[in-house]
């Protein structure tokens, strides 16, 4: 299924950081660390990528989202997708 | 507003300041002097020799300095000893290199105890510490390190690899790059200059006897940023230490049992002054925390650390009263005893957050860069007023003034009048100077006062509240953004004709930075376009500078001697009438 999520956090990412290249991340690495983003970064990613998929990222469940994989497994398994 | 009394715990230890008033009208530098060690032998007065050497060889020796948190969970200790050996070693190693007292020791990395040890080992070996905050672009890096004149930065490989290396070859002063090895050591092993610093470390010897420092030696620079022009460097000397220690006294109560926690990093004066130095004077136990904000790790660090007292940011509160109460309730919270905030006006929302959450309102503080250390508190001693910045600390002459289109500074001194917050000069932390640039340094004194840039006015009691800034300086995160530099980064790019930058108000980070962009002729206002500009500026600003928001526009308004009316573009993104900016406008200033 994620086939058709990634496309929708690449678009969340370029809407914040565009100078990113999706082709260089890594899937297992901490985005805000790899990809040298900010804290306001990171929350605006998140509001986009919730308003693209339609699913709810509430702040307790920042920890579980740190990762792309992580994040792709999150959106996947929201009730309703 | 109503006041925020105080109710002192059962166990909890008296403040130091029990009474503001009498401290304010006892209280001398050369007492706050006297609470210093100096050098043995009267050899002077040295930042490091306060903050390392006097407990490392006294009865704190065991004592814990740091208590690094990594990322992944681990934990270090470094007890004053230990970090007596690392900074000497890191001053041998400059002095094999033969770096000189008053060359400039760059800092670029992230919250580790390296860090630590490079700005303290810099200031034993007599030469002068500048912080770079990690998350600026090579642009804010190369403009710093070439005003500043660096010989040595201290980094990390992959900050290297990231954001030196694209802009080595405009660094001609760097002779030495001193790196901290975090695995990408190899990628960087053959640039010009680098050395590793463990080896250096390793091969240095273990003590290092602290020479003769001139308490007016420089020691500190510290950028900041003003409306037009090239960030400033505003120097720092070892005198500072006498206010470092006296305001980590007498503004966040430190006794020598707590375990304080200054979230600010130390690439900013904040994360120096308050993370570095005026704790460690101290002798208390400082938590360094390597990751980033996280609402739930936050939590758990300030219980399972029995932080006693804490010294955070408004935008952070603001983070964690978004995240919710809810998270705050499993973790035991009760070996907090001061909770302090710094960066920005915090909203009397978070002060009243503080004491429901906590049982502790924030005390709220003043400072900047030019003071060296905080100047104006909510102290232990005083009812909290919410909103306000509280009263000046001892030794802190405050006033607000009005100053006239001939330059003429008159003291406001009735109560509740707007005008701009100045001080009297002569504390110990005041800079001495912006480096190379005596004219910008003597346009901030008039009539006898330092003019801070900030508007304030002081109520009926004497607390001071915080109204905005008299330039067009942008408050992001509580960090200062010069519009003049994002504007010149985005110039670069061949489709920009010209730009203009303002900080928008935002609900978490107080203000966020917005670009307004015109486009050469040829140039569609595209979306792809727009998308293309923001990540063009972030890679050269990084994200603690660049643009959070792009607007492309036809023209961009200027005033007839051709300056930009950024108060004008504010003015219209807020939807105020464009033709009644006074709000906007530097008030009496």
């Amino acid at each position: 299924m994620s086939h058709d999520v990634l496309p929708e956090i690449y678009a969340a990412l370029r809407q914040v950081a565009p100078e990113i290249d999706p082709a260089a991340i890594d899937p297992g690495a901490v985005l805000v660390e790899s990809l040298d983003l900010d804290s306001m970064d990171f929350v605006n990613f998140l509001e986009a990528l919730s308003d693209r998929v339609g699913v709810d990222i509430p702040e307790a469940d920042y920890p579980k989202v740190q990762t792309l994989d992580q994040i792709v497994r999150y959106v996947t398994a929201a009730p309703g997708r | 507003m109503d006041a925020i009394p105080k109710r002192r715990r059962p166990g909890q230890p008296e403040p130091n300041m029990p009474d503001l008033a009498a401290a304010r009208r006892s209280f001398t530098w050369d007492e706050a002097r006297r609470w210093l060690d100096g050098l043995p032998g009267g050899g002077g007065l040295n930042i490091a020799h306060e903050a390392v050497d006097r407990h490392a060889h006294g009865p704190r020796a065991g004592h814990v300095a740091i208590r690094w948190l990594a990322r992944g969970g681990a934990i270090e200790d470094v007890t004053y000893a230990e970090l007596a050996e690392r900074t000497s070693r890191f001053a041998g190693a400059l002095a094999a290199l033969g770096v000189g007292r008053g060359d400039v020791v760059f800092g670029l990395a992230h919250r580790t105890p390296a860090l630590h040890v490079a700005a303290l080992g810099t200031l034993k070996h007599r030469a002068v510490f500048a912080p770079l905050f990690s998350a600026f672009g090579p642009e804010p890096i190369a403009a710093r390190m070439t005003i500043g004149r660096g010989r040595v930065l201290v980094t990390t490989a992959s900050l290297y690899e990231k954001k030196v290396a694209p802009v080595r070859e405009r660094l001609t002063t760097l002779e030495h790059v001193l790196v901290i090895d975090d695995g990408r050591w190899p990628a960087v092993a053959g640039a010009p200059g680098v050395h590793r610093l463990d080896d250096l470390l390793a091969a240095a010897p273990p003590t290092y006897g602290i020479g003769p420092t001139d308490p007016e030696d420089l020691a500190l620079l510290h950028f900041t940023s003003g409306t037009t022009g090239k960030p400033k460097g505003a120097m720092h000397v070892h005198a500072a230490v006498i206010a470092h220690h006296a305001t980590g006294r007498l503004a966040l109560d430190l006794h020598a049992d707590d375990v304080f926690w200054c979230t600010a990093d130390p690439g900013w004066v904040t994360g120096t002054s308050y993370g570095i130095i005026s704790p460690l004077t101290c002798g208390v136990t400082v938590v360094v925390d390597e990751a980033e904000f996280a609402a739930d790790r936050w939590y758990r660090i300030l219980a399972e650390q029995r932080v006693t007292v804490w010294y955070t940011a408004p935008t952070a509160i603001r983070m964690l009263m978004k995240a919710g109460a809810g998270m705050a309730a499993g973790a035991d919270l009760s070996a907090l005893r001061f909770t302090a905030s710094v960066g920005e006006p915090l909203n009397p929302e978070g002060v009243r957050w503080g004491q429901e959450v906590f049982g502790l309102p924030f005390h709220d503080n003043w400072w900047q860069s030019e003071t060296g250390g905080i100047m104006i508190g909510n102290v232990a001693a005083l009812d909290v007023r919410p909103g306000s910045m509280g009263q000046p600390l001892p030794g802190v002459e405050a006033g607000i003034v009005r100053v006239a289109d001939d330059g003429t500074v008159t003291e406001i001194t009735e109560p509740g009048v707007d005008g701009e917050l100045a001080l009297r000069p002569g504390w110990p932390s005041m800079f001495r100077g912006y480096l190379g640039e005596e004219a910008r340094y003597r346009a901030c004194f008039a009539g006898g006062w330092y003019r801070t840039g900030d508007l304030a006015r002081r109520d009926a009691d004497g607390y001071y509240w915080f109204v905005g800034r008299a330039d067009d300086v942008i408050k992001s995160s509580g960090h200062l953004i010069g519009p003049f530099e994002v504007e010149s980064a985005l110039l670069e790019h061949p489709a920009v004709a010209e730009a203009a930058v303002i900080g928008l108000p935002h609900p978490v980070a107080g203000e966020v930075v917005k670009a307004y962009v015109a486009l050469r002729p040829g140039h569609e206002p595209t979306e792809a376009l727009r998308s293309e500009l923001l990540g063009f500026a972030r890679k050269r600003l990084g994200p603690a500078v660049a643009p959070r928001e792009i607007e492309l526009v036809r023209e961009l308004p200027r005033t007839r001697s051709g300056k930009l009316m950024r108060r004008l573009l504010k003015a219209r993104a807020l939807g105020l009438p464009e033709g009644d900016t006074s709000t906007l406008e530097g008030g009496g200033a």
